[in-house]
């Protein structure tokens, strides 16, 4: 069983690990390359360019949108599935301990300079923005509204901040002949970037919070993925510590299960009592809902 | 305990069937492919040149 202090060291160290595991082709920061081998058959599980020099797979946004994309209509099975199997194992997790986009926002969080908020006002209607990017951008914007006959990736080109990131900002350094031709898309998307980098000094990750299609997907599998957070309801004392340390402020009731839930486990870390644990007896069961 | 109590407390296991299922069928269809030629050139929407 995993809990106590340590939680959030190791969440860190997981974090940081993952990313550099999965964008560690270093030869492309130096060459202003990208990866070309077999591994891109393959998709990471978090929101990860794979247009960043150093990706090694590819990521499941722009996989979607690419299939989408194609010539007439295809239902994108392969993402399904893909969807599917990382939700089903870990829900939200991905986001909370495997999203390397979401590890920039919990480092920015972390700098002391601004007074810090858990969300944003209209926090209620708000979160239902990353679904509305999802059909809007991701599914109906790649399959017809955006691109005419000649599809286009509309979450990636229009928003996606990690594609800035860690795909456009690294390769623009690196290779000349792409510097040459930035244009008004870029400097749209650069500022799409600096707002949400700056608004995560204040408020805890506002992009998978309010944006982010990826936790919209992956939330929808928190309700009955493998990993969740067990709530020992008989042996709570209900003290409110875990809802006080939940940055999306989730109450007792809520956390796990809720789509908002990112698994990060600062709850678990929280909890005097140690009822709250990722990983032992289930009690889901004896849970009043 | 209920026959859908069981089935969904093991709603993971039924996911990560259907993900299987769909996966083998987006792979015979070729889409890795599609993703894989997608992700091998440099995605100038992406990087917000395209």
């Amino acid at each position: 069983m995993v809990s106590g202090e340590q939680m959030g060291k190791i969440r860190l160290a997981v974090q940081l690990l993952f990313t550099i595991f999965t964008n560690g082709y270093a030869y492309g920061f130096l060459g202003g390359k990208i990866y070309q081998g077999q591994l891109k058959y393959a998709c990471v599980p978090g929101l990860n360019c794979y247009s960043c020099p150093g990706a090694i797979a590819s990521c499941p946004m722009g996989a979607l949108q690419a299939l989408l994309n194609q010539k007439g209509f295809t239902i994108p099975f392969g993402m399904l599935g893909i969807f599917f199997i990382f939700g089903s194992l870990l829900g939200r997790f991905v986001c909370g301990w495997l999203c390397p986009f979401g590890l920039v926002q919990d480092l920015l969080y972390k700098i002391p300079i601004f007074r810090k908020r858990k969300r944003l006002p209209f926090h209620g209607i708000l979160k239902y923005g990353k679904y509305a990017v999802l059909v809007l951008l991701v599914l109906a914007g790649s399959a017809f509204l955006f691109g005419g006959l000649a599809k286009t990736p509309a979450f990636c080109k229009y928003l996606c901040p990690s594609g800035t990131l860690f795909g456009a900002l690294p390769l623009l350094r690196a290779n000349e002949q792409l510097r040459e031709q930035i244009g008004g898309l870029f400097y749209w998307k650069l500022g799409i970037l600096l707002l949400i980098l700056v608004a995560s000094i204040k408020i805890f990750r506002p992009f998978c919070q309010y944006l982010c299609p990826l936790g919209a997907i992956y939330g929808w599998f928190n309700h009955f993925s493998l990993v969740q957070i067990h709530w020992e309801k008989d042996r709570c004392i209900s003290c409110g510590t875990c809802e006080k340390a939940c940055p999306v402020s989730l109450s007792t009731e809520e956390i796990s299960c809720s789509p908002e839930c990112i698994r990060c486990g600062k709850c678990v870390e929280a909890c005097p009592e140690k009822c709250l644990h990722f990983l032992g007896k289930s009690t889901r069961a004896k849970k009043t809902r | 305990m209920s026959f859908w109590k069981k089935i969904k407390q093991k709603g993971w296991l039924w996911g990560m069937l259907a993900g299987l299922a769909f996966l083998g069928i987006g792979a015979v269809g070729g889409q890795f492919t599609v993703i894989w030629r997608k992700a091998v050139m440099i995605c100038l929407e992406c990087i917000g040149i395209g």
